[in-house]
């Protein structure tokens, strides 16, 4: 139930992508009948990732090698082709590595970042964003849905505010695409990060939705693929099963979600009711239908981690203990954690093939996990431990 | 699992777990915004660690180091008990993850921490006395 971290690939989109792991060995570049054949299938490839999100025409998707790649593109790449229109880059302060390390790094460029703060669900503080929103901002860069505590941004409102102050708008829509509905054009976004791997394709391939006229310059230079935005011969099983991925994905994102949220609801109840000193992270209705994201207090993610995997289950925590760093998660201080209740947080991640029967296993297992941490804490109240 | 096996038995069965209410020694290392705190309570009767107990807020490692020193150190003299190190606590344990060896490696520091306020406690008493 980490399914943020990986997906399994849906056997569909293995299937599709076998041809060309096997045999299917053209280069889209080349003249010859190989060569078109690639062409013609990673076209396609291209149409369905731009079904998916409703954008205008399939020239506006670049293949990319993922969801960092897409970020860095996007943000790297339009502040050195606007730099003459300012210089002022905003985000918010739960956004993805790729997003704030991209930044950080604009920043030894000449660059100026401006992170906006988030509300107690994970909601971007508009007014916050107007009062930093200076015509000097060429970038604003917004995640679609945190993938850590699942709450989904208002991208329509964020996005009128953006281009009151002509800037261009980026969406990392990494964990989000495939799971809700996304309309670049009805929504207003000028670029948008995708990610294969979420919606069940292959990893290490991702797009980049660069609406016509945006000017972005490529990170890199070579052979002018991709529109000249991604040089480098495509990597073309992978982005077939991407298409694939995308396709099954509009096709089957509503029965999915309905029965995802309803999921989700059942397990964060089932959390959260029998046990005292619970709480949820995010919004309760305005979140991804994947996303489960809970607290316990007076003890430590990673302990839960290790009862949980014990039983053989398999969730995330925003624990510093669980990560490279010692800090834990930057998104759960955001939205107002204190950092012992940071490193008390769980996360799960449901795919569309954890049943009811798994959740309520795990339902029934944390009380007893809860109950034997807190034994042991000397934060525990002592009422509690009777 | 990034733990070793003993790391993991200690975490599911954690000895001398618990607290002691008219302790002799009392020791608290660490910081719930680490992430990681422990306490550790001493008996001592003609030197020697009588009975040790703890309690830790902490991940998997945090946990298993508390149980083992507990287990390294009873029975053991104040001057002895002493001289556990962190390093004896990991290669009791089979070792632990690099990450952790610094931050929920904290057991050896509260014993010491005890074994102080234990030796402060009679100093303050002879004071008296």
């Amino acid at each position: 139930m980490d399914h943020a971290a990986g997906k399994p690939v849906d056997p569909r989109v293995t299937e599709a992508m076998l041809p060309y792991v096997e045999s299917s060995f053209g280069n889209a570049s080349s003249l010859h009948t190989f060569g078109q054949e690639a062409k013609r299938a990673l076209e396609d490839a291209r149409a369905k990732v731009a079904e998916l999100i409703n954008a205008e025409k399939r020239e506006s998707i670049i293949f990319t090698s993922g969801a960092t790649e897409s970020n860095n593109t996007a943000i790297k790449g339009v502040a050195n082709r606007n730099k003459d229109h300012g210089t002022r880059i905003i985000t918010s302060a739960i956004e993805h590595m790729s997003v704030v390390n991209s930044l950080k790094f604009l920043t030894t460029r000449g660059f100026e970042s401006v992170f906006v703060p988030v509300d107690k669900y994970g909601f971007v503080i508009l007014e916050n964003l107007e009062k930093v929103l200076t015509e000097k901002t060429i970038l604003v860069s917004i995640v679609y849905a945190n993938d850590e505590i699942g709450t989904v941004e208002h991208i329509r409102e964020i996005s009128k505010i953006v281009h009151s102050k002509n800037a261009y708008l980026h969406v990392d829509a990494t964990a989000a695409c495939g799971q809700v509905p996304i309309d670049v054009k009805n929504e207003n976004i000028d670029l948008l990060t995708i990610s294969s791997n979420d919606m069940y394709g292959p990893k290490g391939v991702g797009a980049l939705y660069i609406k016509e006229g945006v000017r972005v310059e490529p990170l890199l230079h070579g052979g002018g693929q991709e529109r000249g935005l991604r040089s480098g011969t495509e990597n073309l099983p992978s982005i077939v099963g991407f298409g694939k991925a995308a396709e099954i994905a509009k096709r089957e994102m509503q029965t999915n979600s309905v029965q995802l949220t309803r999921l989700r609801d059942r397990f964060i109840e089932g959390l959260l009711k029998p046990i005292p000193y619970s709480f949820l992270n995010g919004h309760p209705t305005e979140r991804l239908p994947d996303n489960v994201s809970v607290r316990y207090s007076f003890i430590e993610g990673e302990s839960m981690l290790l009862s949980l995997d014990m039983m053989g289950v398999y969730a995330s925590s925003g624990s510093a203990c669980t990560a490279k760093t010692l800090e834990p998660s930057h998104v759960l201080l955001a939205i107002g954690l204190k950092h012992e209740e940071a490193h008390g947080s769980l996360m799960f991640t449901l795919g569309k093939e954890n049943t009811e029967e798994q959740v309520d296993y795990v339902i029934g297992l944390m009380p007893g996990i809860v109950k034997r941490l807190r034994a042991i804490s000397p934060l525990t109240p002592k009422e509690l431990n009777a | 699992m990034m733990y070793t096996e003993k790391v993991m038995e200690h975490f599911r069965n954690p000895r001398n777990m618990g607290e002691i209410p008219d302790a002799d020694g009392v020791g608290t290392v660490g910081n719930p915004v680490c992430g990681d705190l422990m306490t550790i309570y001493i008996k001592v009767k003609d030197n020697r660690l009588e009975d040790i107990k703890f309690k830790t807020f902490g991940c998997g490692s945090a946990i298993a180091t508390s149980s083992m020193i507990t287990e390294l150190a009873k029975g053991k003299t104040l001057k002895e008990g002493m001289k556990i190190t962190r390093a004896n606590v990991a290669d009791s344990l089979g070792g632990l993850p690099p990450v952790k060896m610094h931050c929920s490696n904290l057991a050896a520091d509260a014993l010491h921490a005890a074994i102080e306020d234990y030796y402060e406690r009679q100093k303050a008493k002879e004071v008296k006395g």
